[in-house]
């Protein structure tokens, strides 16, 4: 059952914008501390190697340089098992270029940088190996891919049914290195006193870096603090602790009671705060001459580093999205001289949509079919991989929905049909799918005063999406009381454990929280009953999902692409953009628009711009900053439209939403692919696409 | 950031006098480039001289019909000037096709001219560059080059010229006026960049404390019309794949003259003297146009990732000759109003500011 909507469903203002647009809203390296020291590291120059000597000597006689931090006189830490990356400054190891081996902290940031620049590292180099080629024989099976997901799934022969499809597909689908770049790059400020340690820090997730730290510095939990009110964007980069955080600490530990302020600078985002790692995909599709998919085989390859495992799955959508009689996934990695891959807006999804999507325009050709309608006739009855029904899926609804708005009726399917003044008209369509997850463990205290109002307190993160006002939303109906009674307190860690907010599952896992401790409040009160003097306080955890072995949740949405190709330059420009989304209830459509809208953009940025081009000579990523690193600018942006189903859904959380973070970046890139397919007649099967495929050569 | 002191005087000739004495010093202007370099290490000037005051801030008309643009004009005050609109709108779209709002805001028509190559090698100290550090190896040939150099390149370094300004400059045949040690001199724009041969350190033939003071543009006979056209990874905000700055001047139906410079091909903007002269007193015809452009593509070398420039090079170059030689019959060959960069970037007037 799904609690009440008064407040939720309410396109309501955010809350924190009057402040962020007047500059008062705080970010981690904004608040105001005393008498500060800054920190700047010493990058490794060798990819892979040990590191022989340091020497100080010119840094440390800078005036203003309190201390150069290195390797022989950092303070130990414990390193958490798989978390390699946080080994910074633990051993004389380079695990790749650009690594921190060295750390100033002086009185002014401008020292700091300076003073760092004076530091000379030896190095003993050693051969490294950071290009994932087809050549290699060290893939392997990821130990796990995402939580909750299989690995691999196998169901029914795949080979024989390929083997005897009328049509068949076979296709390698790439995909390139990209970089969250959030608009607030990583900070924190950390303060090491006789109270404990405070962190200031920008991040998705304030619990999960205070057990982080406690645990790398053996603290008692109580002494660690965690405040992280308001996040310039994150995308997945500030999931975890990453090893600015742990430099910062290991900077604080050496100057008690001092704060340390160290803020990455772009180039340092390129190395220092993950990224969503290339992907080589491989899509067999078997099928009969009227669309029904006989058989589906995805396989997906990508890097990870040599002191983390992770593997980007884009596998994971591709035993939700259609229905295949005999389905197998695959997904190997290869451990590398470089930094860690982390997730990225909807990961895996992302990647792996782009390339079932495009097979799919591509199987609709083969048949002749329309590609609406060859994914009407594949549409599952129960989730093909585990055989669970579905809590909802409104996929060929956002389709039909979509292509009524966008005018798909009127295309002529032939590709290179349109030409208008000089630019090659094409329209193209993708579903996109991303789970509805529901994260176990956050825990809300609610506390009720005489005078009528509430205080809702829970260590949630507001990354820019609008938590700080959606959960108020929540909070309102889950107590039955207008919004303007909730007073609610996020990004502490002074409030209650909560989940990070990643994988779409802020709202769903804070607001089940949220609705428990509401409903023990109501039950403690009783019916009618009215607030002692001295208020009352309730905390409660989020309870387990029931349907969570029932139902396979996930939200679909529709994406659909016009593109313009330049037939002289081959330059492409998107002028329009639409997304039909189903993703269960709308707490708030205006911040949920935004959420949808910015994840199209990103996926228009990732169709046509994004590639962090690695030099394998170095070991580093050469395009380091946003004038190399292109990522959409305004200019690009044409017209994009956001359109909900209203959706139903019992079975997902108190609240019946799905989330809505990540949803809008899938499918993007596939939709605007086949669009430029549609306009061209050229197949581009690697991001991005630029001018010099699509050039008149 | 290494320190550094910061300086000003009180005229040209002081700050020419003062640069003259602080050999590893550099002038400032808006600081756009300068001061991004020195954050990275790339540049290391130990002294500013602060010269954004002393030039002139002014476009003045001159007595031959041409302009006379302060090297202190903003790249933002210099676009939406009215005489250069007006006589010279090639310049203006070239500036508004460049940088953002912002950054136009604080560059300098001088400092623009000299702003220096956005090559990735030449912007991380970590790795070898001729041009940042002479003999330490171009890590760009046999590594990223994707926005580098196609013509005139050396074996010592392959690095493009950022500027789109320059380029409609080199089209406009515009003259530089400098102040050095040594005196005063003028220098055609043309002559103002090198090609990176051996010493790529160089991008100018300006002597240390050789200060630009002034730009001139000859006047364009009347009713020339002029293109900048500008091909690049994205729409605004991104430097040039290629560009192209052309003039054309035709009567009948044959090309009575022409003027053809590009960006992003070259350490220089580069002029088209070859395609020039394939279609001066030529018919202006398509066949022609691709002719021109093919004939001074034909010494291109390229590099694997770069070599789509030269059909990009000549696909540009014959598209803005036949957008200046008149709309085909059945309309414009560009739709304005969807994809015209010019128009995309013009925005509102940045002539000044609010009252």
């Amino acid at each position: 059952m799904t609690i009440p909507a008064r407040a939720m469903g309410e396109a309501i203002d955010r809350v924190d914008g009057p402040d962020k647009v007047r500059g008062l809203a705080r970010y981690a390296f904004e608040h105001p501390v005393d008498r500060p020291a800054y920190l700047y590291p010493v990058q490794s120059t060798v990819a892979r190697g040990r590191v022989i000597g340091i020497d100080c000597r010119q840094a440390s006689s800078i005036p203003g340089v309190l201390l150069v931090l290195n390797q022989y006189n950092a303070p130990r830490t414990n390193i958490p098992a798989g978390q390699g990356e946080l080994n910074i400054l633990q051993s004389d190891r380079v695990a790749f270029r650009n690594q921190f081996v060295a750390g100033v902290i002086a009185e002014t940031s401008e020292i700091a940088r300076h003073a760092a620049s004076l530091v000379r590292v030896d190095y003993q180099e050693e051969p490294h190996d950071v290009e994932l080629g087809g050549d290699r024989d060290d893939f392997r099976v990821p130990t796990s891919i995402a939580p909750q997901f299989p690995v691999e799934v196998n169901k029914g022969d795949v080979d024989a049914a390929l083997e005897s499809a009328p049509v068949r597909l076979d296709r390698i689908y790439l995909t390139p290195r990209q970089y969250h770049n959030a608009m607030e790059p990583h900070t924190t400020i950390a303060l090491w006193s006789d109270e404990g340690l405070a962190l200031y820090v920008s991040t998705q997730g304030v619990s999960r870096i205070h057990d982080v730290v406690a645990g790398l510095f053996g603290l008692e939990p109580a002494r660690v603090r965690v405040i992280s009110p308001n996040v310039g964007g994150a995308f997945g980069s500030k999931a975890h602790a990453n090893p600015d955080i742990v430099l910062t600490l290991l900077a604080a530990r050496m100057v008690p009671n001092r704060p340390v302020k160290f803020a990455l600078t772009r180039q340092q985002m390129f190395s220092q705060a993950g990224y969503r790692p290339p992907t080589v995909q491989r899509i067999q599709l078997g099928a009969e001459r009227d669309g029904r998919i006989l058989a589906l085989s995805h396989s997906s390859t990508s890097p990870t580093s040599k002191l983390e495992e992770y593997a980007e799955h884009s596998t994971r959508p591709t035993s939700t999205i259609y229905a295949a009689p005999n389905l197998r996934t695959r997904q190997r990695v290869a451990s590398l001289d470089i930094p860690t891959p982390c997730i990225m807006r909807a990961p895996g999804d992302c990647p792996g949509m782009f390339a079932i999507e495009c097979a799919m325009d591509e199987l609709a050709v083969e048949c002749g079919l329309d590609p609406i309608e060859l994914r009407v006739r594949n549409e599952p009855e129960v989730h093909p991989g585990t055989g669970l029904p579905f809590s909802s899926r409104n996929l060929i609804g956002c389709l039909r929905e979509g292509a009524e708005r966008f005018g798909w009726e009127a295309r002529d399917p032939r590709p290179r049909s349109r030409n208008e003044f000089g630019w090659l008209v094409g329209t193209g369509v993708a579903a996109a799918t991303y789970p509805a997850l529901r994260y176990a463990g956050s825990v809300a205290t609610i506390r009720a005063d005489p005078d009528g109002r509430y205080t809702v307190l829970i260590a949630a993160a507001d990354l820019g999406t609008g938590t700080w006002t959606a959960l108020a939303q929540v909070a309102a109906d889950a107590l039955g009381v207008p919004l303007s009674s909730v007073d609610l307190r996020i990004g502490d860690t002074a409030y209650q454990w909560a989940t990070l907010a990643g994988g779409s599952s802020g709202i769903a896992s804070w607001g089940t929280a949220i609705c428990e401790a509401a409903g023990q409040l109501r039950d403690r009160l009783g019916r009618g009953g009215s607030v002692p003097r001295q208020g009352v306080e309730v905390t409660a955890r989020a309870p387990e999902n029931p349907y969570a072995n029932q139902y396979a949740t996930h939200s679909f949405g529709a994406q659909f692409a016009e593109v313009r190709v330049n037939a002289d330059t081959g330059e492409v420009r998107v002028p329009r953009l639409l997304g039909v989304f189903a993703a269960g209830r709308i707490v708030n459509p205006k911040t949920a628009r935004s959420q949808l809208l910015g994840g199209m953009t990103m996926g228009l940025s990732m169709a046509l711009h994004e590639e962090g081009v690695l030099d394998s000579r170095f070991g580093h990523v050469v395009n380091q900053d946003l004038a190399a690193y292109h990522v959409s600018c305004n200019a690009d942006v044409g017209e994009v439209e956001v359109c909900f189903l209203e959706e139903d859904d019992p079975y997902v959380n108190p609240m019946g939403v799905k989330g809505v973070g990540e949803l809008g970046i899938v499918g993007t890139a596939a939709a605007i692919a086949n669009a430029v397919y549609h306009a061209t007649g050229a197949r581009i099967r690697e991001l991005p696409i630029r001018l010099d495929t699509l050039l008149a050569w | 950031m290494r320190p550094f002191r910061y300086e000003r005087a009180d005229d040209v000739a002081g700050a020419v006098a003062l640069l003259a004495r602080e050999p590893e010093g550099a002038f400032l202007g808006g600081g756009t480039n300068l001061v991004d370099l020195m954050r990275l290490d790339v540049a290391r000037p130990d002294v500013l001289v602060d010269v954004r005051r002393l030039t002139s801030g002014r476009v003045e008309e001159l007595a031959d019909g041409g302009v006379r643009i302060g090297a202190a004009v903003p790249n933002s005050d210099l676009a939406a000037d009215p005489l250069i609109r007006d006589r010279y709108p090639v310049l203006s779209a070239a500036l508004l096709s460049g940088a953002s709002g912002q950054l136009r805001n604080l560059a300098t028509t001088g400092g623009n001219l000299l702003q220096r190559t956005r090559c990735v090698y030449f912007q991380n100290v970590t790795t070898g560059c001729n041009k940042r550090q002479p003999g330490s190896g171009c890590s760009a040939i046999d590594g990223y080059h994707r926005e580098l150099g196609i013509l005139g390149t050396s074996p010592a370094c392959v690095a493009t010229h950022p500027s789109d300004m320059a380029v409609a400059m080199v089209a406009l045949e515009a003259v530089v006026h400098t102040l050095g040690p040594d005196g005063g001199r003028s220098i055609p724009i043309a002559e103002l960049y090198r090609l990176p041969g051996q010493d790529p350190q160089y991008d100018t033939v300006l002597e240390h404390g050789e200060l630009i003071t002034a730009i001139d543009l000859p006047p364009l006979p009347h009713g020339v019309r002029g293109r900048y056209r500008k091909v690049r990874d994205r729409a605004s905000y991104a430097f040039a794949l290629v560009s192209v700055a052309a003039i054309l001047d035709v009567a009948d139906g044959m090309v009575r003259d022409v003027r053809i410079a590009l960006g992003g091909v070259a350490h220089r903007p580069w002029r088209a003297r070859i395609a020039e002269d394939t279609l001066r007193g030529g018919p202006a015809t398509q066949e022609r146009f691709r002719e021109a452009a093919e004939a001074e593509l034909a010494e291109a070398d390229p590099l694997p990732g770069n070599a789509f420039k030269v059909p990009l090079a000549r696909n540009t170059i014959v598209r803005t000759l036949l957008d200046l030689a008149g709309p085909p019959p059945g309309g414009p060959a560009t739709d304005p109003a969807i994809m015209d960069p010019e128009l995309e970037e013009s925005g509102p007037d940045p002539s000044g500011p609010p009252a």
